[in-house]
């Protein structure tokens, strides 16, 4: 087999029956796996959804390729981490590029090729075609079937089941409809009327003829409602006459005279959704706060949780005070409690009428803030919130660093007379800050994207009045704003806007990283580690 | 704030008596600070009464009430059997014959049913005691295991199945990458574990819409990984999860000498043998981390999940805790509180337990920096 290093070759000498099992059960494997991946991209294509079909494609390329050349065997350890990765983490992020520059959203939530195989199954009762008269049947399983009378000559008979259609000659003109007929049994006229909807969904008849109910006593022999006309890229309504351009810029199929098909595609709208940050009023504004308050609550939240970590750590360095690991252990419960239980509780405990927090207040005859209606008191809610969250990480980083400082330079510190607030400015912090820097920094993108904590307080609320029909919030940061355009219900999705969104959040983590490692020179310590 | 003092001194002055009174005096409220909403979910979780009106520190004591009868009457149906939980407090308990025809007596508060006085068809007096509403610190852990349109024990279970699959999937996965790049050195090495971190630098939580429209799509050809399945969570998490370990396990693996497998290889083991048989015994005290890290990670996540599984039967834990307080004017914090306290416990202990394990890895990599 060809799994082996040079080393390993050396040790046990030609191809052994051992290795050549084993070769054979990677070839296996391998085989197994691009029928699978074929099948996937076959599946995929022919919904129309190029880039899933493609990025399956190179990760079976690049696993194949991996397995068989034996200069690469080292990559083999790596192969499933990469594929993972590359599905997981590196396609959602080329995936969401590619949406922010469509419509994806409701109302265009299918490709083109799905919607046009979605149409294609529509039909309709074409003016001048054959109509029958009908009586429902059902077998035991619950199938129904027709028994169809000629209108003109009313003396021929039909017998539709949902894959079968022939003429009945057995039963005399104006006669009386056979109770039983091929294990179908005939439906009264009550059970006709209740089975009647049900039954209008359905097309008899199968391949030979689309039979279908068209109204009380009609039915008839349905026709394929639309066509793709290909060379005008097009659809063609049968029903109307009417021919509906393909619309790329809204992604619709669109009539001369503006009207559209029931649903529309997923298309390329170019830089629409980027446009719309700057010209739509209803976005605009609500964006630039929200931006402002991302930056904000990021900030602060690592000043508050950092500060408040540090003082405690320092005031648990004291040699004097009793019960010290108690006290870490108790200040430190805050941080294993799983996040959204901790604010959800929080939640609870700030319920401007009956939580537990307005009743201390009220006791003491003054009135409790509106914690959640109020924007500024939400947002003040929220940050002390994040404090108390976040404060026992800090003090746990803080103590291990603190710790590491060495004495002696507090010594000559004081040999030189610097009294407690010199050393701190200019011994305790310039110190800390080196040890944990890095940390404050991905501390602050960590709470650029805190999701939990907004969308658990209180949804991203109190509503923006501003903001319209598009659903923005007081508190919302970026990334609850992208959720609450693609998810959020209301105004229906829209995965385009959300995706721009995510966009910029992109960039801009991309870029305090970028800083940070500048700053830190991080690139080199990467270096060396490798 | 306060220095280390010199040894010689063994008698403190007043005014360090004082500064040390003072900051045991910031501690302690402190920790008050800290632990109150943990006293409070406790105190919400015993307590009986669901109303958030009653909220306090300290829970009421259970109480038994005796319902007594308006109007004299005669009992035509026992509605709710003796001993049944009354969660809401309109529930039916006894149909009644009385002056102004049928009438239905409903349940005055939550609790459970006891002392039914009188057998159907008997009469009874205007304010005869009919029958006892007795409530139990107990009754929101009772709701909690036992209300069939929110199955808590199955949103357990499928915590419990997307975390431990997940964090042994990962610790695999990427044990395998951190023994190749610790081991072997190939062309593209370095940039591709510099490539691996920079990726890692956009958690995926971030391309939510992405994830969300891609799991859709796949579940149409795949359904074990759609939306609304374990699998496909799985799958999200592990593919999550895997850059920054890579690096911490490839850290730990470097410790590991390169004589011990180098002579392995000499005696004709392969690169297998020798990973299974020597290095990963070897560096098992980092593969329980990671593992350890990526369980609770992915039980404590709340977004992805919430994204990607829309059915209450495929909900996690926190999904399924998020439903008891996020409706509004139906919200129940006593089955919430009993829900949290004990969808808590695993991380808590796992923390509180290796405390000196986790605080010891944070602080040597902030010292490190």
């Amino acid at each position: 087999m060809n799994t082996k290093t040079a080393e390993g070759r050396r040790a046990l000498g030609p191809l052994s029956a051992a290795s050549f099992m084993r070769l054979g059960a990677t070839y296996l494997g391998l085989i197994v796996l691009d029928a699978a991946a074929l099948y996937l991209m076959y599946a995929f294509a022919a919904d129309g959804i190029w880039e899933l079909a493609i990025t399956i494609g190179l990760i079976t390329l690049g696993v194949n390729i991996i397995n068989l050349r034996a200069d690469l065997y080292a990559l083999r350890w790596i192969a499933p981490a990469l594929s993972l990765m590359t599905l997981l983490v590196v396609f959602p992020i080329v995936y969401t590029v590619y949406v922010s520059f469509t419509n994806y959203g409701d109302g265009n939530l299918l490709t083109k090729t799905q919607v046009l195989k979605l149409l294609a199954e529509q039909t309709y009762l074409p003016e001048g075609g054959k109509v029958y008269g009908w009586n429902l049947y059902q077998n035991d399983a619950g199938d129904y079937a027709l028994w169809l009378t000629d209108e003109v000559a009313s003396d021929s008979y039909y017998f539709a089941t949902l894959d079968s259609f022939e003429p009945v000659s057995a039963v005399a003109a104006g006669g009386e409809l056979p109770e039983q007929f091929q294990g179908y049994r005939q439906l009264s006229r009550g059970e006709s009327l209740k089975a009647a909807s049900a039954a209008q969904a359905l097309s008899f008849g199968g391949a030979q003829a689309r039979i279908g109910i068209a109204g009380r006593r009609e039915a008839g022999e349905f026709a394929p409602r639309y066509e793709y006309v290909e060379a005008q890229d097009a659809v063609l309504d049968h029903k109307s006459g009417e021919l509906f351009p393909a619309n790329y810029a809204n992604g619709q199929f669109e009539s001369a005279a503006g009207a559209t098909l029931f649903t529309g595609f997923v298309s390329a709208i170019g830089t629409k959704n980027y446009e719309s940050f700057i010209e739509r009023d209803d976005i605009r504004g609500p964006l630039a706060r929200i931006f402002a308050w991302t930056i904000g609550f990021a900030l602060l939240s690592v000043i508050s949780t950092f500060s408040l970590g540090l003082f405690f750590a320092l005031l648990l360095q004291s040699k004097r005070i009793p019960f010290k690991r108690a006290f870490r252990t108790l200040l430190i419960i805050p941080w294993p409690i799983p996040g959204l239980i901790s604010v959800a509780i929080w939640r609870g405990m700030l319920n401007s009428n009956l939580g537990v927090v307005s009743n201390i207040i009220r006791a003491f005859g003054l009135e409790p803030p509106p914690f959640f209606i109020d924007p500024t008191w939400a947002k003040i809610s929220i940050l002390l919130v994040n404090l108390w969250l976040g404060y026992p990480y800090f003090m746990l980083v803080c103590s291990g660093a603190l710790a590491a400082i060495p004495r002696d330079m507090y010594e000559a510190a004081e040999v030189d007379g610097a009294n407690w607030r010199q050393k701190f400015r200019s011994l305790t912090l310039p110190m800390l800050l080196v040890a944990v820097g890095p940390l404050l920094i991905a501390s602050f993108t960590y709470n650029f994207n805190n999701f939990i904590i907004i969308e658990a307080f209180n949804e991203g609320g109190p509503p923006m009045v501003e903001a319209g029909t598009v659903p923005a919030g007081h508190t919302d940061i970026l990334i609850s704003y992208a959720y609450r355009l693609a998810f959020g219900g209301g105004r229906g999705a829209d995965y385009g806007l959300a995706s721009a969104i995510t966009i910029i959040i992109f960039l801009l983590v991309a870029g305090v990283t970028l800083t940070q490692y500048r700053l830190t020179k991080g690139w080199e310590e990467i270096s060396e580690n490798v | 704030m306060s220095e280390p003092r010199k040894k010689k001194r063994r008698r403190y002055s007043l005014a360090q008596d004082i500064q040390l009174a003072l900051q045991i005096l910031i501690l302690v409220i402190a920790v008050l600070f800290a632990m109150f909403p943990i006293l409070w979910v406790i105190s919400a979780s015993l307590n009986p009464s669901q109303s958030m009106v009653t909220q306090s520190v300290i829970p009421p004591l259970p109480e038994t009430r005796t319902v007594f009868a308006e109007e004299a009457g005669t009992l035509l149906q026992v509605a709710a059997a003796e001993g049944t939980r009354v969660e809401r407090s309109a529930e039916l308990i006894l149909s009644v014959q009385n002056a102004d025809g049928e009438a239905e007596l409903r349940s005055p508060k939550n609790g459970y049913v006891r002392n039914i006085r009188y057998q159907v068809g008997d009469a009874f007096e205007e304010g005869a005691a009919l029958y006892d509403i007795g409530s139990s610190y107990m009754i929101n852990f009772h709701i909690l295991f036992d209300t069939p349109r929110k199955p808590f024990l199955r949103w357990l279970l499928n915590s419990v199945v997307v975390s431990s699959t997940t964090a042994i999937l990962v610790v695999l996965v990427s044990a395998f990458s951190a023994y190749s790049f610790s081991r072997f050195r190939f062309a593209g090495r370095r940039n591709l574990l510099v490539l691996i971190l920079l990726v890692q630098v956009f958690p995926n939580l971030l391309a939510m819409v992405a994830i969300f429209l891609m799991l859709q799509q796949i579940g149409n050809h795949i359904p074990f990984f759609g939306l609304n399945t374990t699998g496909g969570l799985i799958l999200v998490y592990v593919g999550g999860g895997m850059g920054i370990n890579i690096w911490l396990m490839k850290g730990f693996f470097d410790s590991v000498p390169r004589e011990i497998d180098e002579s392995a290889l000499v005696d004709g083991a392969n690169h297998w043998q020798t990973y299974w048989r020597l290095i990963f015994p070897l560096v098992r005290p980092v593969l329980v981390v990671v593992g350890i890290l990526s369980f609770v990670g992915s039980y404590n996540e709340f977004v992805l999940a919430r994204i990607l599984l829309r059915d209450t039967e495929s909900w996690t834990l926190m999904v399924g805790l998020w439903s008891y307080v996020s409706v509004s004017f139906a919200q129940d914090w006593g089955v919430f509180a009993a829900g949290a306290i004990i969808g808590s416990l695993p991380a808590l202990l796992i923390y509180l337990g290796l405390q000196d394990q986790i605080v010891g890895g944070l602080t040597q990599g902030a010292v490190k920096g």
